[in-house]
């Protein structure tokens, strides 16, 4: 019989496969040379997805605008490297700093009302900065922001046109934001979030600071997606209009879904399973895929998403 | 100045019919419905193709386009929406847009991805102009037309809430669910009939608006924002609430348009966010309703 705080620590223990995938993770871009911009890609919506299941997965705050912070960190990322200096990790510091403020910012919005009225107001965010960056001049506007130079990384390793610095690169901040992450969640204010998730009104009379843990949370989410939106600008040497883009938002919902929400990892899967799948049926047909991603969507939702990642429950399963 | 707030008027008024089917499946089942859109898409299209390919005359289109969606509606609420009423918001969202995203690409599919034009009737295409001056006021003869379908359409709607039996059943239902049960009152059927009236009505406002708002596959996505600020602002427990919000934001979309171009859709957003930090509920919420 293990006791209470026993069985608290086993849960936060790192697991034996743990450190086994991440070290797969740093293998492949190696591995798979060919195939290092995708890894670079599904890095940064792993990150991406990582900072969405903080939120939605641990304080039950669902948001339709997480793209705002994406694209803010790519913004600031890439008028960094352009008018400061192109040093990456500056940049990347830079870029984490601003959506955190943003964030910040953002967490007042987000305290009131209903699930609509959340859905309303981050979406309603994303749109401001998504009609900002359009208009303003120093973003360059619909045309986007080009001629971002990055520097080397650590001033040694050059971005090279097949993108294993770049994934390297991506998959290092990925592992390091995971780890902080994962000590995040395991932590008090973890267990917090998680007992006003399940239910605000008992975890307010318990005297849980309800108002404040969410904008913390709300505030490092933002942070990690910047980190995230800088990492794409970094990488890519642009930024664009379309990173504030509704789709964005609704698309890195789905793949926290698909991989579980309130579990970390499953933001990870999620990020690789949903850019795989994006890969291989837009090579079969480009123009469509949003239609099979929708009936997927469709299908995931009818037959219910937890019993996705518990196979035993699909046949014979009573319905909850 | 008179002929900006008319615009903003018929602006309003489309939404409002594009929205309130929104409103009222918000208000009565609980249900985010991000698909929404794609019924008005529906609508839209099918007036066109009725119009480009039959020779369909354009009063006898609207009609159709609402009876036709209105029995979309009631399939789709048949079959794929009743298991998704008691399932979590996220759940919920996830779907419609799953919806939503198919019907893009499908239309994207079968009709290409250019935008369609409706070629109106004569008589709705001249303009009067009355007054000089800054006080002048020029209206589009189809802008009137819209307004008049649009408040006559109000007045009925609120006709049936406010004084049928199936508009007290329906306000009883979305009251309290489990009492309107109790009381003997089907409330699937009651689901079912308002959900098929709300989407006909969407298919009604997206055929209405194929001229003014353009129709392309990405509609659902690009106007389903502007009805759900209706909903969010307006409140799911009248007509009146999404009427104004409606009237609201059309007037200000459109002055913000026409004063401002650099900052057009900001204004709207802006508009949002603050009137919903100030009332999480909504503009117009009555009293003692659940919340």
């Amino acid at each position: 019989m293990k006791n209470a705080m026993q069985s608290l620590h086993d849960l936060q223990r790192w697991k034996l496969w743990e450190p086994a995938l991440w070290l797969l993770a740093l293998a492949s871009p190696w591995l798979l040379s060919t195939h290092a911009l995708i890894i670079n890609e599904i890095a940064i919506v792993a990150l991406f997805a990582v900072s969405l299941d903080l939120i939605l997965g641990y304080a039950g705050i669902v948001s339709l605008g997480h793209a705002a912070f994406f694209g803010m960190g790519a913004y600031a990322a890439a008028l960094f490297a352009k008018l400061v200096m192109p040093d990456p990790l500056v940049g990347l510091a830079f870029a984490i700093a601003v959506s955190t403020l943003l964030g910040a910012v953002c967490s007042l919005t987000i305290m009131r009302g209903t699930d609509l009225t959340r859905l309303m107001v981050t979406m309603g965010v994303a749109m401001i900065l998504m009609e900002l960056a359009n208009k303003l001049d120093i973003t360059g506007g619909a045309d986007g922001l080009q001629g971002v130079i990055m520097g080397p990384l650590l001033g040694r390793f050059e971005f090279d046109l097949q993108g294993q610095t770049a994934a390297w690169y991506s998959i290092g901040v990925l592992l390091v934001l995971f780890v902080l992450a994962r000590r995040l969640v395991h932590s008090p204010l973890g267990g917090t979030l998680k007992a006003l998730r399940d239910n605000r009104l008992r975890a307010m009379a318990i005297g849980i600071p309800v108002t404040s843990r969410l904008a913390v949370i709300y505030t490092i989410a933002a942070g990690v997606a910047g980190a995230a939106g800088g990492l794409m600008a970094q990488t890519t040497s642009f930024a664009s209009v379309d990173l504030f883009a509704f789709d964005r938002s609704a698309d890195l919902m789905l793949l926290v879904v698909i991989g579980g929400t309130g579990w970390l990892y499953g933001g990870v899967a999620g990020a690789i399973v949903f850019k795989v799948m994006q890969d291989w049926i837009s090579s079969i047909t480009p123009q469509y895929w949003t239609f099979w991603i929708g009936l997927f969507l469709v299908v995931l939702m009818l037959v219910g998403r937890d019993r996705l990642i518990r196979p035993h429950t699909w046949f014979g399963g009573k319905k909850s | 100045m008179l002929t900006i707030l008319f615009d903003g008027i018929a602006y309003g008024m489309l939404l409002f019919i594009l929205a309130v089917g929104l409103s009222v499946t918000m208000g009565l089942m609980n249900f985010i419905n991000l698909a929404h859109g794609a019924f008005a898409m529906v609508g839209g299209y099918a007036t066109v193709l009725l119009m480009q390919r039959y020779d369909v005359p354009f009063l006898v289109c609207l009609p159709i386009a609402f009876v036709g969606v209105a029995l979309l509606g009631a399939v789709l609420e048949r079959t794929l929406y009743r298991p998704m009423y008691s399932r979590p918001h996220l759940d919920q969202v996830l779907f419609s847009i799953g919806l939503t995203f198919m019907a893009v690409a499908a239309m994207d599919y079968f009709m290409t991805s250019s935008q369609q034009i409706i070629h109106l009737p004569e008589w709705l295409k001249g303009r009067t102009e009355i007054g000089d001056g800054p006080w002048m006021l020029g209206m589009g003869h189809y802008r009137l037309f819209i307004i008049a379908i649009c408040a006559a359409l109000t007045i009925g709607l609120q006709y049936i809430l406010a004084k049928t039996r199936f508009g007290s059943r329906l306000r009883a239902s979305v009251d309290d669910q489990r009492v309107a049960a109790g009381l003997g009152i089907n409330v699937n059927v009651v689901f079912l009939l308002t959900f098929a009236v709300g989407s006909g009505l969407a298919g009604l406002g997206g055929a209405l608006g194929a001229e003014v708002l353009g129709m392309d596959p990405s509609f659902p996505l690009k106007n389903m924002i502007y009805f759900l600020i209706v909903v969010a602002v307006g409140g799911t427990s009248s007509i009146t609430g999404p009427l104004l919000a409606a009237l609201l934001l059309g007037i200000a979309d459109v002055a913000g348009k026409y004063y401002i171009p650099r900052f057009g859709a900001f204004i709207v957003y802006f508009l949002m966010i603050v009137i919903l930090i100030w009332r999480p509920q909504g503009l117009f919420v009555r009293k003692g309703g659940k919340a």
